[in-house]
């Protein structure tokens, strides 16, 4: 019974294992118990001990008399403060590592990239002339927490989106004025007999959802950057076939790159791989899983074996030796799961304990050490693996695509901007833009919304950024290699060959969905495309959300003015008035809004509508591929297999085909 | 980019960089690392070097962090399978490329194997004041190699007024030499100016224009650059030393260099023949300074834009041209180059038998060639253009009065009159002189005929290829009455040209116009600064230096040397919102000093805030900025009290201890420097000349040219300054070429300045 679950042969394969061992997954359990027809509409409010209240049939009133509206409104807000709380919570921890570093007592880390460190410091107002890296590191850390605790004024990062979209935000009173203050507010105002007002709640959700895209993910990103390097362009491995028989497999599955890194440096350790070798293993085979296996693909290129719905179907492959978890997204299952198999489950974050599984707390002060001492483990449990059967799946992607990098890639270190990106939209080779991020949800078939989307919006000349556990399911369908040009509309394809990009993009993990909102502004600002966020042609997705996180992405991304579409029905069907003002609402106000269409189709065609509908606000061009495609290399291959076949060419003549 | 070109690209440039290390280091081994690398006449060091990498190198050792640098910018070539992005990386190649390939050309300089040596080549070269050729045989046997300064300017003020409007680097060889010749003088049609290199198994363009014939050199807007890849440079530094010069652009302000040229300078590269990776490493680095590259074979296209303007890569298969033969196909080919650089060509269809461009403009033709000779040495000829009143002119009427030259002798010579005369609306007796001024261009816009002066020291060569192709004195009428319609038509709405050869005719007309030309003078001479209220700005030249404003006065003309205060009222009327408009003096806040408040309000509102102070006058106090034409720079000369002045013709060393060309830098790109200005040579004969700071006396050292091209003017300078003898008081290059010789040569000939008061 996996017809529906999955695109994905190799997920199938292992569905089919399980099935056949009587091993239950996210999937069966998914068709064993359906959603809770009360809590899935936003009808149910537990917010007090008077109730829980569901405001269904005929009652239109909480005991406290909270409406359908605010009840709804109470339940997104909950949810994007629970979101934007994990992103910033993460963020701070970025931050924490580069302060502990900077004082010198986490000697395992080191600052990779220092431009970017100058570039932050200068952002967040430290002084950065005639001083050390790492001087200027420690402040650049104190100023992010700083940012963090902030009470009044506004989050710094505000002032690198166009100066009109920062006015609509004033105006708006949406201006983030901290990242913990939001979150602390909006779960305030939640509180039994607060905030009553299904708008202002909205609102408030708002600003949260902001400080954690402009705020909280952006640090994230940027201290990740400053610590482990700015990504550029690698060629990686993906899906399961990454997973090897004769060597030891270790998974790090979660979603922060600060231990993996280390169990990284471990797994290369020479000792480590004659001790492996030791125990009858030929070496030692790193791969990931969800965003934690982003972050080490984007900088490092370690294969990624799957996305969120994967780690559990890893684990049935039985040829896992140890799977390291940090936090976020990681299933509870995985402990009994695990004990089906040989394979040791390591939680190492101190606020993500799974009962059952082995702890080894992590503490950056000696994170090498502890890497040395989990990748131990995983040896040690070479000897135990027994009946193991590996998908041969594999597909090859190109990963690493920072903001950074689009800037130089679209014009050298001198003349790197994104004017070409930018004229490619004016001329209409580029139809527009979308982002298409989030998770996977067993609700909904594993990975299917996300190729059908990502391979239709190419396929009508619109470039995708994608991150997380989305750009891992395009990437097992080849959408992310350079190679899948060929699956692009004309004037993609064009560009694609020009600047030797896939047409779909991977640039990070789903804390990075700030990378986009950094290159939207950067084309906002360029010129010739409006003059906010919201002018552009640009849409954004998450087709198979599950997260709270994803609540909040799709929620800041509308508050930066992008039209963005969450994949499933609404969580907030109880109130079709929550339901409009998040889309009419939002738009209204703050030029961006989100809607909840779960069939994909017709995201897509209200994606390109869009699109269309932002073009011509712009005057520019109708989108019209047929004027494009005809640069490349084809015609020259052609030329060159003619000469090849020994057929007469000539260099002044256009080659012909017999 | 496409993966072919940039895996082409990035070979070619990993190749390039290392032939470039391997020279350094051979030529280290060889000459040490203090010897000197120039490029001569050139005063920008190696200027794309210069312009990328901000170093100033001027020795051998300087080379190495170069090269460094060049190393740094390689990748490695786009794997064929999942291929990482090539863009950014082929185009860093490329600037690699361009490094190495001045770094070797720098190196060739010291083994004296640049400009390169051509068997049998001749240059078009030499000065603008004499067509007969003397003291070529230096030059003989050698290309030109880089574009020296003097040039640079002087074609920098035909860029910026429109009369040139790109330039074209051209690599390779053409299928023909039929090809060649056609592709060149279709650009030459459109005044674009021609940069010659490279080759296809050994043979280059250039051989097929020396086959054909076809004259090469400056004055013919071609350019030898030399017969391989690498001499390509020379259009690089071309382009870079445009932005430093006219632009305000310092070295190592590298993406400005570059955004620059993309806005300001229309160029592009034409491929012709097989490209190779070197090619496409160095079109690669081109492709950076905005510039596109078309090709006429087959390679593959880069459409979308960006880095350029319009399309990166065109490939034109030339048979595939649509056209009866291949002629047709290279007008079409040099017609798709313009489109997409969006190069803006305005072309008067002139029905004459012979091509027709400023390109021609240049044009020599030597007594072997020439068919006759009107006016210089053995007869006399002259022009006049008058207004007349609308019923007076008969539109399009055209005369000659008296026999044509079919009868004269070959190598003759006769008398000749053109008189013009014109009528419009809104035309002026002011404008006279301005449009008179301009039969010197529109003649020599014809191929095969040369004009040199102006009034009636005109002198006018037709060459004996033009006479065959047809070419008439009624022609002449032809091409003015053309001209004056397509480039005035706001101010003439009649013209008619009437040609005098009859003699007595011909004296009676001389009289008249001598008469005028009495009037004119007069009156401007009568003009002073007090005697008007307004003075007249000229903006130019901002579009290549866009914070300088040059304020013309009766008593101080344009730097350029090209408008004086008559010009700009009458440019003024012609088109109103155009670059020179009308200063109100306003208030005199010291006249004397040159200040008025006028003067100063609008230089600062049209400097972009930069120049807050303007003194009409003085060299010392907030001088006037200059853009870059300047005809002269004038420099204090601290030690001897006074000031030195020297002409852009003059490339000797100065007193100041530097060339024209590096004090150029100093005195450009609308920057106010005390001490330093660049002027029009007539200023030197103004009582305002320097009036705060103690007037002409101050000139301590001057230029011979101008000595000798200015004799009259000077010798009334001297006078009116109460000394005759002063001008032989001035030192010049044939004497004195550093301080410590100026002072003992100023004591030993009395010069006034010694004794006055402190310049500083």
């Amino acid at each position: 019974m996996t017809g529906n679950r999955t695109i994905d042969p190799a997920a199938a394969e292992m569905l089919q294992r399980a099935e056949e061992m009587g091993i239950s997954t996210a999937f069966s359990r998914a068709e064993e118990m359906k959603p809770c027809p009360i809590g899935s509409t936003g009808a149910c409010c537990k917010n007090c001990a008077m109730g829980p209240c569901r405001l269904v049939g005929k009652h239109d009133r909480g005991i406290c008399g909270a409406t359908r509206e605010t009840i709804a409104a109470r339940n997104f807000a909950r949810m994007v403060a629970a979101g934007a709380s994990a992103h910033s919570d993460h963020g701070r921890d970025m931050a924490l590592t580069l302060l502990a570093a900077a004082e010198g007592e986490a000697p395992d880390y080191e600052i990779r990239d220092v431009n970017k460190l100058l570039e932050v410091a200068q952002f967040l107002g430290v002084k950065t002339e005639g001083r050390e890296a790492m001087e200027i590191a420690k402040e650049t850390a104190e100023a992010a927490l700083a940012q963090i605790g902030q009470q009044k004024g506004e989050l710094l990062y505000l002032q690198r989106a166009p100066e009109k979209r920062q006015e609509i935000w004033r105006k708006a009173g949406v201006a983030p004025r901290g990242i913990d203050r939001e979150v602390v507010e909006l779960m305030h105002r939640t509180h039994v007999g607060t905030d009553q007002w299904y708008e202002s709640i909205l609102m408030a959700a708002l600003r949260n959802a902001l400080s954690d895209g402009w705020g909280g993910s952006m640090l994230a990103t940027d201290i990740t950057d400053i610590l482990f390097g700015s990504p550029v362009p690698l060629t990686a491995d993906v899906n399961m076939g990454a997973l090897k028989e004769d060597e030891v497999n270790i998974v790090v599955h979660g979603h922060e790159p600060t231990l993996s890194e280390m169990i990284l440096v471990a797994v290369r350790d020479p000792e480590m791989i004659e001790y492996a070798k030791s125990k009858g293993a030929k070496g030692i085979n790193l791969t990931g899983i969800c965003c934690t296996a982003n972050e080490t693909l984007m900088r490092q290129g370690v294969p990624t074996i799957g996305n969120f719905l994967s780690q559990e179907l890893a684990m049935v492959t039985g040829a896992i030796e140890l799977m390291i978890v940090d936090i976020q997204c990681i299933m509870q299952a995985l402990v009994p799961l695990a004990d089906q198999f040989h394979t040791r489950l390591i939680t190492t974050s101190p606020k993500a304990h799974i009962e059952g599984a082995t702890h080894v707390e992590f503490d950056e002060h000696r994170a090498l050490e502890i890497a040395k001492e989990i990748v131990k483990m995983g040896i040690d449990n070479f000897p135990h693996r027994q009946d193991a059967h590996i998908p041969k799946e594999i597909n090859h992607l190109v990963a690493g695509f920072s903001h950074e990098y689009i800037n130089y890639a679209l014009g050298g270190f001198y003349r790197g901007s994104f004017r070409p990106l930018n004229d490619a939209v004016i001329q209409g080779r580029l139809r527009g833009v979308a982002g298409v991020v989030g998770c996977n949800n067993p609700r909904t078939c594993h990975d299917a919304s996300h190729e059908y989307i990502t391979r239709e919006l190419i396929k009508n000349d619109v470039l995708v950024a994608m991150t997380g556990c989305g750009a891992i399911a395009a990437a097992k369908y080849g959408l992310l290699s350079p190679e899948a040009a060929k699956y692009a509309g004309p004037g993609l394809r064009e560009i694609c060959e020009t600047v030797g990009i896939p047409p779909v993009l991977h640039v990070g993990s789903c804390v990075d969905n700030a990378r986009i909102l950094t290159t939207l502004s950067q084309m906002a600002t360029e010129g010739g495309l409006g003059e906010d966020i919201a002018d552009l042609p640009a849409v954004g997705f998450a087709p198979e959300w599950m997260s709270e996180k994803a609540i909040s992405i799709g929620s800041y991304c509308a508050g930066s003015g992008v039209y963005t579409i969450m994949g499933s029905e609404s969580p907030l069907a109880n109130s079709p008035l929550v339901d409009r003002f998040l889309s009419e609402g939002w738009e209204e106000r703050i030029g961006g809004k989100l809607e909840f269409i779960a069939d994909p189709e017709e995201a897509v065609e209200k994606a390109l509508e869009h699109i269309d509908k932002k073009r011509e606000a712009l005057g520019l061009e109708e989108y019209d591929p047929s004027r494009f495609g005809r640069s490349g290399d084809r015609r020259m291959e052609e030329w060159l297999a003619l000469l090849e076949k020994g057929e007469p060419v000539s260099l002044y003549r256009e080659p012909r085909l017999k | 980019m496409s993966r072919y070109i940039a895996t082409r690209a990035i070979r070619g440039a990993n190749r390039i960089v290392k032939e470039a290390e391997d020279l350094f280091e051979k030529a280290l081994a060889e000459h040490g690392p203090d010897t000197k690398v120039a490029f001569p006449n050139t005063g920008y060091y190696l200027p794309v070097i210069l312009g990328i990498t901000g170093t100033e190198v001027e020795r051998l050792g300087g080379l190495k962090p170069v090269l460094e640098h060049a190393r740094s910018l390689l990748h490695p070539v786009p794997k064929e399978r999942f291929w990482t992005p090539y863009l950014g990386e082929a185009l860093d190649c490329g600037i690699a490329t361009l490094l190495a390939e001045e770094v070797i050309m720098g190196i060739r300089f010291v083994y004296g194997e640049q400009p390169e040596r051509l068997p049998g080549f001749r240059l078009a070269g030499g000065t603008f004041t004499s067509p007969d050729e003397s003291a070529q045989e230096a030059i003989e046997g050698r290309v030109n190699g880089p574009i020296d300064d003097i040039q640079l300017r002087s074609w920098g003020i035909q860029l910026v007024d429109g009369r040139m409007p790109g330039f074209a680097a051209i690599i390779g060889a053409a299928k023909s030499n039929e090809v060649a010749v056609k592709i060149v003088r279709e650009l030459q049609m459109r005044n674009i100016l021609v940069f010659l290199c490279g080759n296809v198994n050994g043979r280059s363009i250039i051989h097929q224009l020396m086959e054909e014939g076809v004259e090469l050199g400056y004055d013919t807007y071609t350019v030898p650059f030399g017969t391989d890849t690498i001499s390509a440079i020379y259009a690089a530094g071309f382009a870079t030393r445009a932005a430093l010069t006219f632009g305000g652009k310092k070295g190592g302000q590298t993406r400005e260099i570059f955004l620059y040229n993309k806005f300001r300078v229309f160029a592009f590269g034409l491929a012709l023949g097989e490209v190779d990776d070197l090619k496409y490493a160095t079109a690669g680095g081109v492709i950076s300074y905005g510039f596109p590259v078309i090709a006429d074979t087959v390679i593959p296209e880069i459409l979308p834009t960006g880095v350029t303007q319009y399309e990166h890569v065109i490939s034109m298969p030339f048979d595939d041209i649509e056209g009866k033969d291949d002629l047709e196909r290279a007008t079409r080919l040099v017609q798709r180059c313009i489109e997409v650089r969006g190069v803006k060509v305005k072309i008067a269809e002139i029905p004459i038998p012979i091509p027709y461009g400023s390109a021609f403009e240049g044009e020599r033709v030597k007594r072997a060639d020439m068919r006759i000779e009107f006016g210089g040495k053995y007869s006399r000829a002259f022009e006049y253009l008058r207004m007349r009143g609308l019923d007076e002119v008969e539109d399009g009427k055209i005369e000659i009065v008296g026999p044509g030259f079919e009868d004269v002798e070959e190598g003759g010579y006769m008398d000749l009159g053109i008189v013009v005369e014109v009528a419009g609306r809104k035309m002026q007796e002011d404008f006279e002189p301005v449009l008179e001024r301009q039969i010197h261009y529109f003649i020599n816009g014809a191929s095969g005929v040369q004009h040199i002066g102006q009034r009636d020291i005109a002198w006018i060569r037709v060459s004996k290829s033009a006479a065959e192709k047809g070419l008439t004195l009624r022609h002449f009428g032809d091409i003015l009455y053309a001209r004056f319609h397509s480039d005035f038509e706001a101010i003439v709405d009649k013209v008619q040209v009437t040609i005098y050869t009859e003699p007595e005719e011909l004296k009676k007309w001389l009289e008249i116009a001598r008469a005028a030309y009495d009037v004119r003078n007069k009156r401007l001479v009568e003009m002073t600064d007090e005697s008007v209220d307004t003075f007249y700005s000229c903006t130019l030249c901002q579009s290549f230096a866009p914070n300088h404003v040059c304020v013309v006065s009766p008593e101080r003309l344009g730097l350029c040397g090209a408008y004086n205060w008559l010009d700009c009222k009458a440019s003024h009327q012609i088109n109103p919102t155009g670059p020179n408009q009308p200063v109100p003096k306003g208030e005199p806040l010291d006249s004397d000093q040159g200040y008025w408040q006028g003067p100063i309000n609008f230089v600062y509102e049209h400097s972009n805030h930069t120049v807050e102070r303007v003194s009409m006058y003085s060299i010392m106090e907030n001088p006037m900025t200059a853009c870059g034409c300047f005809e002269c720079i004038a420099m204090v000369i601290p030690e001897a009290n006074g000031i030195m002045v020297v002409s852009r013709e003059d490339p000797s060393m100065t007193p100041a201890g530097m060339t024209f060309s590096t004090l150029a830098g100093m005195a450009g790109g609308g920057l106010q420097t005390p001490g330093v200005m660049g002027v029009g040579k007539y200023y030197l004969a103004s009582k305002k000349f320097i009036k705060p700071d103690g007037g002409f006396k101050r000139v301590v050292w001057m230029s011979s040219f101008l000595k000798e091209s200015m004799a009259e003017e000077l010798k009334a300078v001297a006078e009116r300054e109460g000394d005759p003898d002063l001008i032989d008081r001035i030192a010049d290059e044939r004497y004195v070429t550093t301080v410590e010789e100026l002072l003992p040569w100023l004591e030993e000939h009395d010069h006034p300045a010694l004794k006055m008061p402190p310049i500083l």
